[in-house]
């Protein structure tokens, strides 16, 4: 039997109890391509959801009851959409139909089994449109304004293939049009992507591919309170005395999600897949990764010094969870989204952060540009050229980065905007009023970068 | 049948029958305490049980409504968590 000292004891409890540490989703990823034995594909897909994923929102809490951590959502992946589609469409219209229907159908066999995010409403194009991804595409608007839990991602950009410019482009009008559809909100659940993974947990990347075990359960945690509890109590230590006790805070909150996902599998009687070591954080106080990187040491997040110490944390993290899990999966990093966390929203309101600052951090964090609540009126142009930045810095580190802008409609700069629950708040922030056009209007596809030629 | 343990905390304003309150809760159940720290700092009660839950009549999620309830009633807050969590956050 094991012996445990009291501090040991207050210390989980304190985690746990006052510093937001939860599991912050349980993804069941499941391929849906026995669908395809149905002659209705859309009813195909809604009987294989409910068929296999009937048993995962019981196993869920019966988990999270037994052990007493709080698991905030379960989500569903499923095999990218845009085959599904291309196996039936044989013109882009009806492909945008069949879109639809089978995005009906995921939302409503989300709802009936209580399960938060549907992922894998998704197309590939970062070589090109296959009819299925064009369908696909064409039908986010719609799919996602008139849908609530569904999510969408749309990979644009790879190390291998380049950064298809014709997709940028097109994904900046998409956005703009499920604004204009959804009052902002479809954009929650909508990411524009380069080098896209499966076995994400975090929605709207999550989708689930062919080569991943089928059934899968992967992990995602939270626990930026916990980091920031452990760096604040060596205050004065020096740099490295702060990167070993982020490392040793990675850990343990890594080891609950690898608890938690082993024993929802087990319920399930399903493998489990990955934990993703990603520090997210939530809109409550105490639960910011901005507040993280404070406690480190910069005056605010935006100021100069940022990049450093959230290098500092997402090497830390990355390390410190390396240990705890023998899978780890998915982006495992930091987050850094703007409205889901309250430090970076408030960082937004005192004017220490801005968009340049943002894109920037994109380079040494893995996320992107994530819930970012922009002007309605600005152009989609702009929101390429945008995306196309972030793009351009996935292909060349040779990372998955996403986009998830969402110009607020009717909404200014400063304006303050609440997306509700874990979404969360936030203030307006400023976009450049220019764009590049005449780039985006060259088209094609941007040949890979030289980082390509080292994988052979 | 191998051991199920889970930890017990307790915290509030000390006064009397907080352990009764709980130990009894517990015995009631059939749950064995196994290990136990008390102490009182400045009127602030704070207690932590190891407890072996697998001869229990109840269920863990129900033993934790039990105890949670029997400590409102003597103003305690009470946490229940399984022994795993420990096991696996602090022990490799």
């Amino acid at each position: 039997m094991p012996k445990y000292d009291a501090s040991e004891i207050s210390e989980i409890v304190e985690m746990l109890s006052f510093q937001n540490l939860d599991v912050r989703s349980v993804t069941l990823g499941i391929s849906l391509l026995p669908a395809l034995r149905h002659e209705d594909i859309a009813e195909g897909v809604y009987s294989v959801l409910l068929e296999r994923s009937s048993r995962l929102s019981e196993a869920v809490e019966r988990v999270s009851r037994r052990l007493g951590v709080r698991i905030v959502t379960k989500r569903v992946a499923v095999t990218p959409i845009c085959d599904l589609i291309d196996s039936r469409a044989s013109d882009p219209e009806e492909a945008r139909r069949i879109g639809l229907r089978i995005a009906e159908r995921l939302d409503r066999a989300a709802k009936e089994l209580g399960i938060d995010y549907i992922g894998g409403y998704a197309a590939f194009v970062d070589s090109g449109f296959s009819l299925g991804d064009l369908g696909l595409i064409n039908s986010i608007p719609e799919a996602l304004s008139s849908t609530e839990r569904l999510s969408s991602l749309v990979n644009v950009a790879s190390t291998m293939h380049g950064i298809n410019l014709n997709a940028v482009s097109l994904m900046g009008e998409v956005i703009k049009r499920t604004a204009e559809l959804s009052d902002g909100r479809g954009c929650t659940r909508l990411g524009v992507f380069a080098n896209a993974v499966s076995g994400v947990p975090f929605i709207p990347g999550a989708f689930h591919d062919g080569r991943e075990e089928d059934p899968v359960i992967n992990v995602a945690v939270s626990g930026p309170g916990v980091v920031e509890g452990m760096v604040r109590l060596v205050e004065g230590g020096d740099v490295r005395t702060v990167h070993d006790s982020i490392k040793r805070a990675a850990f343990k909150i890594t080891r609950l999600g690898e608890l938690v996902g082993r024993e929802v599998a087990r319920e399930m009687g399903v493998r489990f897949g990955s934990v993703d070591l990603s520090l997210a954080p939530t809109p409550a106080v105490g639960d910011s990764v901005a507040d993280v990187l404070r406690a480190i040491g910069v005056s605010d997040v935006g100021a100069p010094g940022s990049l450093l110490a959230l290098a500092i944390l997402t090497d830390a993290i990355k390390k410190g969870g390396a240990m705890a899990t023998s899978s780890v999966g998915g982006l495992s990093g930091a987050f850094i989204p703007v409205s889901e966390d309250y430090g970076m929203a408030e960082a937004v309101r005192r004017g220490s952060l801005n968009l340049q600052m943002l894109l920037a951090m994109v380079a040494v964090c893995s996320t992107g540009l994530d819930m970012v609540p922009i002007p309605g009126d600005v152009e989609s142009h702009v929101i390429s050229a945008i995306i196309g930045d972030v793009m351009a810095l996935g292909v060349a580190l040779d990372k998955t980065l996403g986009v998830r802008l969402i110009p607020v409609p009717g909404a200014r700069e400063g304006e303050k905007v609440d997306f509700g629950g874990l979404l969360g708040s936030s203030p307006v922030l400023g976009v450049p009023k220019i764009g590049s056009k005449a780039l985006l209007a060259r088209g094609g596809v941007v040949p890979p970068m030289v980082n390509r030629l080292l994988k052979g | 049948m191998p051991n199920e343990l889970a930890v017990v905390t307790v915290l509030g304003a000390d006064r009397p029958g907080i352990v009764a309150a709980i130990s009894s809760a517990l015995a009631e159940a059939n749950a064995n305490i196994i290990d136990i720290s008390m102490t009182v700092l400045r009127g602030i009660f704070s207690m932590i049980m190891l407890v072996d839950i697998s001869r229990s009549e109840l269920d863990i999620n129900s033993l934790r409504e039990e105890l949670e309830r029997k400590g409102e009633l003597v103003g305690v807050k009470v946490l229940v968590l399984h022994e795993s969590v420990f096991r696996f956050m602090q022990r490799v």
